[in-house]
């Protein structure tokens, strides 16, 4: 265990006291902060928003009563995701739902269009061609504005489920690749191509979106 | 190195995710890096790679309805009645 942590279990373990103690700031906060991605972990298991609303609601009143059943040994994220997960099974297995987890072998497909790199019989094979190789993007700054935001937001919707849900949970929602492993069930190698397809793409639609901006200038 | 040993972008572009992910062995990390020092193209697009995962960091989430927040604190409330000890400034995560 690293000394970062370790801190983090330290820190882990005041806020559950806190909570223990009925903290009511305390509980607002870990609330606030921790739903989203209960939301997103319930989506694994049930097949609409209000389900996995009614999953978090239910997985907070668990966390609420079994409060002096956490250890501390794991983060309280990971545990409440443990929660979640239980609980969105139970909930997903009456709605006889499952995340279409197919195409995860890796199957030769590129994510970057084949046409950016030079052919067999050009003189390097492999390598990006003048017209495909990525261009520099705009100043650092414009990552967050709201318009990219916005896009970005809305492609992670168009991305197929099984990506959207690793990529949500990993980069919108800051779970290690562990911890989503064990809130969708799935491989360290699987969560990976997913994760690296859905990242893919997500970067295509800013390198378009970044380019459409370039030739309205 | 010989012609083999040598990635091609066409490789590196996949292998972007398991080099992120410290998922790589050694021998391929290396070589990895090695393309990507003498590749500004690569370099460019492993950093926007980054720059989106950067950029998801900050992509808007629902927020918690109000009165989902209101029913969880009433019940939070009677569960779990304040103790006075507790109140020891404003407790923020991170």
């Amino acid at each position: 265990m690293t000394g970062r942590e370790r801190r983090s279990l330290r820190r882990d373990a005041a806020l559950v006291e806190r909570l223990r103690a009925g903290d009511r700031a305390a509980f607002s906060a870990v609330v606030t902060d921790y739903s989203p991605m209960m939301r997103h972990v319930a989506r694994g298991y049930v097949a609409s928003t209000t389900a996995a609303d009614d999953v978090v609601q239910e997985a907070w009143l668990t966390v609420i009563r079994s409060l002096e059943t956490f250890e501390g040994r794991s983060a309280l994220r990971t545990w409440i995701v443990g929660i979640v997960v239980n609980i969105a099974r139970r909930h997903g297995a009456k709605d006889a739902r499952t995340v279409p987890w197919s195409a995860m072998e890796a199957d030769g497909v590129g994510t970057v269009d084949p046409a950016r790199f030079q052919g067999q019989d050009a003189p390097h094979p492999g390598a990006w061609t003048s017209v495909g190789a990525p261009s520099p993007w705009a100043p650092e700054r414009r990552a967050l504005d709201a318009e990219t935001l916005g896009l970005l937001g809305a492609a992670l919707a168009t991305l197929p489920e099984s990506q959207r849900l690793v990529v949500t949970l990993r980069d919108v929602d800051g779970l290690s690749g562990e911890e989503v492993c064990a809130a969708l069930g799935l491989t360290a190698g699987n969560q990976r191509i997913l994760l690296h397809r859905g990242r893919a793409r997500l970067r295509q639609e800013l390198e378009d979106y970044y380019r459409g901006n370039e030739v309205r200038r | 190195m010989t012609d083999d040993a040598e990635l091609r972008c066409q490789q590196v572009v996949e292998l972007v995710t398991d080099y992120l992910e410290g998922a790589l062995d050694p021998e391929t990390t290396a070589r990895f890096r090695e393309h990507l020092r003498g590749c500004p193209h690569c370099t460019e697009y492993l950093d926007q790679i980054r720059r989106t995962i950067r950029s998801l960091g900050h992509v808007p989430v629902d927020a918690v309805a109000p009165e989902t927040m209101a029913g969880l604190l009433a019940e939070f409330g009677s569960l779990r009645p304040e103790q006075p000890t507790s109140r020891r400034g404003r407790f923020r995560l991170r």
